[in-house]
């Protein structure tokens, strides 16, 4: 069993209400914090290497220390729980089961960046989250952990959430504060960084559910001690929402140091595949990141043991490796189909694409046009390389990164599983009435594999 | 569409969560309440009614309803079927779902029920990956869909049409 910090309470009868929770050591760190000075709590989160979980892994400590404090200006804690990427459903059961570690880190954390009006931005199909995460506020402000002078510390707070209405690429930062402001979500060009001009033109920090809640374990038990768990530049534990073809589809939170195989396979999280099919591929942390065929997932392509961690998933560059990301790890069988799967995600980047830049805009759709012609068996030989060339003219040419997002795993598929593209072209019949199965991908890697 | 005295109430309350002058950041949690009150969608009188409380112009409430997926700018039925359609739920079946609700309900995907019941709509992910098929359906989620829940929804749906009339 490893290590829990955040999800440790949340089998616990009533941890949902605020007594439960305060009996179980609840809002126990704002005590603590409110005993600190904003800096030295800034110091112990830069101790502890918590890296943001939405998604990016920027360090939060560093992140925090940037904020601009000019005097006289109000300053605000934006809480990301816009929870978009396909593959990822960890902020909301962290939420929806256990909403008082939110808040609790949300106060700690608004005390530490001195944000009295301090927002969770929530995507806004969790309509009944957003009920819970109510809840959960009134009853802090009723047991005064919110509102004016809290505890008797000078700090007032007040936690507002803002339900969105349906848009991925809301969870960008700064599209997300445009939306906060009242308008589309229309990513800005950055700088200026929100740390110094955010929300209604204030600094603003904006952070992930998960990353938040982190801040609780860090307070209580301290930077140094969060530090030693994980391994590396990998500290503390991490939510992982796994789904896909496993026998346990499920939120864990995992130290780490464990293997992808371990992952997968043992009965403490995923359980293995169901019906005794076999791996084929998997995309490790949530849509946007690289897919990678089973072999290069379990192994890198030094041939060492892969692990669930930052620096293992990343380990090849994008040649052989893939990413943390935001930890929404989906698993393909032996019977499903790449081209059928990436489609979907060229159809969903489509989709939210904003369209304030051409080639995110008319790339992604015509990624999805061209897939759904190869899926169809319509596909031709040269639309293979047509799609490479498509996500290369839009990778690194965007204003955000969703146009880098929407090229990457379109890249990884055609770099690992070209075969079965071609197949399709191939066999424009049989594509239609089967799928291409797991061909070589989980055969043992020959000779190291290099760029 | 207007609001009652008691909405009204709730949209101050709403308001005063910004920062004053910035009331515009209401909007979204406002075109929610109006588009419940309005029958699931969003008519132009509506959007120039929550421009009027909010104090701005009419085309930025128009510019924020026609760029988010929750909101309708047409009509839709009585119950709405969001079903996800993207990789994880694909995975799970999630296409012989959407196949299977448009046959029984004699519509395609984007489409209404001639007697205004039903919607189906495909969205795209909504973070229920790992208890797919789902669909979303009113303010909560229903998971791990199979025919035959599907069967037991639209039952609940007629009995509880039948039952208000
Ligand atoms: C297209 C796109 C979608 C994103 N969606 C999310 C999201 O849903 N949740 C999230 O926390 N971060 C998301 N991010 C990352 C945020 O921009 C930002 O980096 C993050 O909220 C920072 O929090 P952290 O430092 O705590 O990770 C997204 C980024 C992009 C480019
Ligand atoms: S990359 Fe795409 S989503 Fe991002 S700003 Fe440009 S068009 Fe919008
Ligand atoms: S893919 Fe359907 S809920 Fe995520």
């Amino acid at each position: 069993m490893s290590k829990k910090l955040l999800l440790d309470k949340i089998g616990i009868e009533g941890i949902k209400g605020f007594e439960v929770y305060r009996r179980e050591g609840g809002y126990k760190s704002v005590e603590k914090a409110f005993k600190m000075q904003p800096n030295d709590i800034v110091e112990e989160v830069k101790k502890s290497g918590l890296r943001g979980r939405g998604g990016a892994g920027f360090p939060t400590g560093m992140k925090w220390s940037f904020l601009a404090k000019p005097e006289g200006v109000a300053r605000y804690l934006v809480c990301n729980a816009d929870e978009s990427e396909p593959g990822t459903f960890k902020d909301r059961y962290l939420m929806e089961f256990i909403p008082h570690l939110l808040i609790e880190g949300m106060i700690v954390s608004s005390y530490t960046l001195g944000s009295k009006i301090s927002y969770i931005y929530i995507r806004g199909e969790y309509d009944w989250i957003t009920d819970i995460l109510e809840n959960a506020i009134e009853e802090a402000r009723q047991n005064g952990f919110l509102g004016k002078n809290i505890l008797d510390s000078g700090f007032d707070c007040e936690i507002y959430v803002h339900r969105g209405a349906g848009a991925y690429i809301c969870g960008e930062e700064t599209a997300l504060l445009e939306s906060l402001e009242g308008k589309r979500g229309l990513p800005r060009i950055k700088p200026p960084f929100p740390a110094v001009k955010g929300v209604w033109g204030s600094p603003t920090v904006v952070n992930n559910v998960e990353t938040i809640a982190a801040i609780v374990p860090i307070i209580n038990e301290g930077g140094e001690a969060y530090s030693k768990i994980g391994v590396g530049r990998s500290t503390g534990t991490k939510l992982i929402s796994a789904c896909g073809n496993i026998n346990k589809p499920g939120v864990y939170e995992i130290d780490m140091t464990i293997s992808v195989e371990e992952f997968i396979f043992s009965d403490e999280y995923c359980g293995g595949i169901p019906n005794g099919k076999r791996l084929k591929a998997c995309i490790p942390g949530g849509s946007s990141v690289p897919i990678l065929p089973a072999n290069l997932l379990l192994k890198t392509a030094k041939g060492e043991t892969r692990l669930m961690n930052y620096e293992s998933l990343a380990d090849g560059g994008f040649v052989t490796g893939s990413m943390m990301g935001s930890g929404g790890f989906i698993v393909l069988d032996e019977d499903q189909c790449v081209v059928r799967h990436t489609l979907t995600l060229a159809r969903f980047y489509h989709h939210e694409s904003c369209g304030q830049c051409s080639p995110c805009r008319e790339g992604t759709g015509w990624m999805e046009k061209v897939f759904t012609k190869i899926e169809n068996g319509k596909g031709e030989m040269k639309d293979i390389d047509l799609l490479w060339d498509i996500q290369r003219k839009i990778e690194g040419n965007t204003i955000c990164p969703l146009g880098d997002a929407a090229a990457w795993p379109v890249a990884a598929a055609i770099r690992h599983f070209r075969d079965e593209f071609e197949w399709h072209v191939l066999n424009p019949e049989e594509c239609l009435k089967r799928n291409y199965g797991l061909a070589h991908y989980a055969d043992e890697l020959q000779a190291p594999v290099t760029a | 569409m207007i609001f009652s005295e008691e909405q009204l109430n709730k949209v101050n309350a709403i308001i005063n969560r910004y920062p004053e002058g910035k009331q515009k950041s209401a909007i979204l949690p406002i075109l929610h309440l109006a588009q419940q009150q309005g029958g699931g969608w969003l008519d132009v009188s509506s959007m120039d009614y929550v421009a009027s409380l909010l104090n701005i112009k009419p085309i930025e409430v128009y510019e924020v309803a026609t760029f988010y997926s929750m909101y309708n700018t047409k009509s839709v039925g009585k119950y709405v079927f969001e079903v996800c359609q993207t990789g994880p739920c694909m995975l799970n079946g999630s296409d012989d779902i959407i196949k299977y609700i448009e046959d029984k309900l004699s519509i395609k995907k984007g489409e209404t029920t001639a007697d205004g019941l039903f919607t189906l709509k495909v969205v795209e992910c909504l973070g229920a990956c790992g208890y797919a098929p789902m669909m979303q359906f009113g303010k909560t989620y229903r998971e791990h869909l199979t025919k035959e829940k599907v069967d037991s929804i639209i039952e609940e749906c007629i009995a509880k049409a039948a039952a208000n009339n």
